[in-house]
């Protein structure tokens, strides 16, 4: 047990940088021998990794819990169909727009409820969640095209080439993914991802320290959102097809799952939550009628066993395990 | 006339709302916690109801109303067992996990509810026999009816409530319930036992839940397994538009929520009515977080 310890804490020391290329070019690699159904399980476990980081800056890094991000990834993919199907423009080119309009969105939407916390907050983003799913099966406006969604979504074309085999897209999810991670680990780091978790341990020390709390948690939520909406665009892209499904609350659970089961503030948990909740339930097609219930079984366990995630963030795990005595909100309000 | 149809009608689905979110907010009171394994409790008392009331019809040659209360009974007791093994099992070990864990703990129990539901009795719209409750009504005020099924549930809805108020004011449990809805350990000093009370609650909600389910499946007649999940949510935002954790505006908030929400079917457009009820909600929280009857909570620094 402790030589592997020893040899784990090695594996740490080692430049993250080599690890990082070397994980790239296994994602390079991986799917060539594949066949084309677990390259688009692939994909698939990219784009809900590239969600999952987009949510895990607002529940990971802010501590806001959003229940309704799904909403955001149906505004992208509404976004990049509309634009493509109304005015021809090339499904990549819209992706900035799709972002935009995502990031605006959750700017109009989370801009009246910052001062909300904890269930509260959880509540309102679920209704805002279904207020967008509903808007899209009653055909807002004439141009959601319903409960059946919009069809016929261009192809992203790439060097005047249409990509059509998984692959393409898999290789296209990647280059996005690792600006991603790429992005959201710069962030971590910043000033603006240090008051975020300032925000997330303790609002009323952040504030008094100076930070602007308001401020901190609307870019979280603008930031959170715009990167939805990207991955929404590169589903459309894919698909071809969406429908007001995409922004269905089990979609937003999923996301919201990925994020905390993994491990809360971690990117590597965004990762292990993925394979978790999307991969391998994606693998198991024979278990599917039985999917729920494996998710529900684990989520419950996992709760139980690891609170903290299997994958944390080194700082959460000292909160989670270091202090037995830490006041719940319960008690908070008994004060 | 439509306008008091309206009502009748509106009155009628809060009553159900209202039994359901006084699970959630009862739940609320002592955990603080939301259980969102609520409503799929409530919609698993539809399908044992449905199950119930079969075997029931199987063992007595002539079927009539009276079927239903053996069924009923049945209902409600394994329903609120159930509940309280989700306590026991999902939520006990985390009472002192923080916030997020008991959350996504409950959201799983939500989701093996659904799913079991889903592989037993499948996927299809389930239908309650016919025949069974009784049909007919009075016309009033013109051309406004009420039917008897109508009348039933309001009475049988009233009923449990108002058991329930007078069991939370006047007994011994009740008051240890209000008392460790207001703190856990000060109760456990005056010899409150914490998780036997949690657990009575645990019996309660989801008993009324299951009964609840069992009279949305008798009056609608047909459902499915996403019941739980629409229903919960309305039934959630009555909890909160009466102040969560607030008995007496549980069952405010639910009436409230029926009527506005048959209302702007009536007279906006029935596609639309979940849309207000969301935005009622959110424009609660916005601007008066603890709902109607809610006290301040005040922060603490």
């Amino acid at each position: 047990m402790a030589t592997m310890e020893n040899t784990w804490a090695r594996l740490r020391k080692m430049n993250s940088l080599w690890w990082q290329i070397g994980l790239i070019v296994l994602a390079v690699v991986l799917p060539l021998p594949m066949s084309d159904y677990y390259r688009s399980v692939l994909w698939r476990t990219g784009l809900y990794i590239m969600l999952g980081l987009s949510l895990h800056i607002i529940v990971g890094y802010a501590g806001l819990f959003q229940l309704g991000h799904a909403a955001f990834y149906g505004l992208g993919a509404y976004t990049c169909a509309l634009l493509n199907l109304h005015f021809n423009v090339p499904t990549l080119l819209t992706l900035p727009i799709c972002v935009l309009v995502a990031a605006f969105f959750g700017f109009l939407i989370t801009r009246p409820i910052l001062h909300l916390r904890g269930d509260y907050l959880c509540i309102v983003t679920i209704a805002f969640g279904e207020v967008v799913r509903l808007a899209l099966v009653n055909n807002i406006f004439g141009i959601t095209g319903g409960a059946n969604g919009l069809s016929g979504i261009a192809r992203p074309v790439l060097f005047g080439m249409a990509l059509r085999a998984p692959i393409y897209h898999y290789y296209l999810m990647l280059f996005f993914l690792v600006i991603t991670i790429f992005a959201v680990q710069r962030l971590e780091n910043s000033r603006l991802g240090r008051a975020w978790m300032y925000v997330r341990e303790d609002e009323v020390a952040a504030e008094a320290m100076g930070i602007d709390t308001t401020r901190v948690k609307l870019l979280a939520f603008v930031l959170g959102s715009g990167w939805a909406g990207l991955a929404g665009a590169l589903y459309a892209g894919r698909v071809t097809v969406i429908s007001p499904d995409q922004a269905k609350f089990m979609e937003s659970v999923i996301l919201f799952c990925v994020v905390v089961l993994g491990g809360t503030g971690s990117i590597p948990g965004v990762f292990v939550g993925t394979l978790g909740m999307v991969t391998l339930p994606e693998l198991s097609r024979p278990l599917k009628a039985w999917r729920d219930a494996w998710l529900g079984v684990a989520m419950v366990g996992m709760m139980i066993a690891r609170p903290e995630g299997l994958w944390p963030s080194r700082r959460v795990r000292m909160g989670l395990r270091g202090e037995q005595n830490e006041p719940t909100l319960a008690h908070a309000i008994d004060e | 006339m439509q306008f008091i149809q309206q009502m009748i009608n509106g009155i009628t689905i809060g009553a159900f709302y209202a039994l359901v979110a006084l699970g959630y907010t009862m739940v609320y009171g002592v955990l603080k916690l939301i259980n969102f394994a609520h409503g799929d409790l409530f919609m698993w008392g539809a399908y044992l109801g449905l199950t119930s009331l079969n075997v029931v019809l199987g063992l007595v040659v002539q079927g009539s109303a009276w079927c239903i209360l053996p069924a009923v009974v049945v209902v409600m007791t394994t329903v609120a067992l159930a509940g309280v093994l989700v306590e026991r099992v999902a939520y006990r070990p985390l009472r002192t996990a923080g916030r997020l864990a008991p959350v996504i703990s409950a959201l799983g129990v939500a989701f093996i509810l659904q799913s079991l539901a889903r592989n037993i009795y499948g996927a299809s719209y389930k239908t309650y026999p016919n025949g069974i409750t009784p049909a007919g009504g009075f016309s009033i005020a013109g051309s406004a009816r009420v039917s008897v099924m109508q009348i039933i549930v309001l009475v049988v809805s009233f009923l449990l409530m108002g058991a329930l108020y007078l069991f939370i004011q006047r007994t011994r449990i009740g008051t240890a319930m209000r008392a460790v809805s207001l703190n856990h350990d000060v109760s456990r000093l005056m010899g409150i036992d914490v998780n036997r009370i949690i657990a009575v609650v645990f019996l309660i909600g989801p008993g009324l839940g299951g009964v609840a389910g069992m009279i949305v499946g008798l009056y609608y007649g047909s459902f499915d397994f996403t019941l739980g999940w629409t229903y919960g949510l309305k039934a959630f935002i009555a909890a909160i538009l009466g102040g969560i954790g607030n008995i007496p505006g549980a069952m405010l908030g639910g009436m409230l929520l029926g009527i506005i929400e048959t209302l702007g079917s009536g007279y906006i457009s029935p596609q639309w009515k979940d849309v207000i009820a969301y935005v009622i909600l959110i424009v609660i929280l916005i601007f008066r977080p603890t709902g109607l009857l809610g006290e301040r909570v005040a922060e603490k620094v």
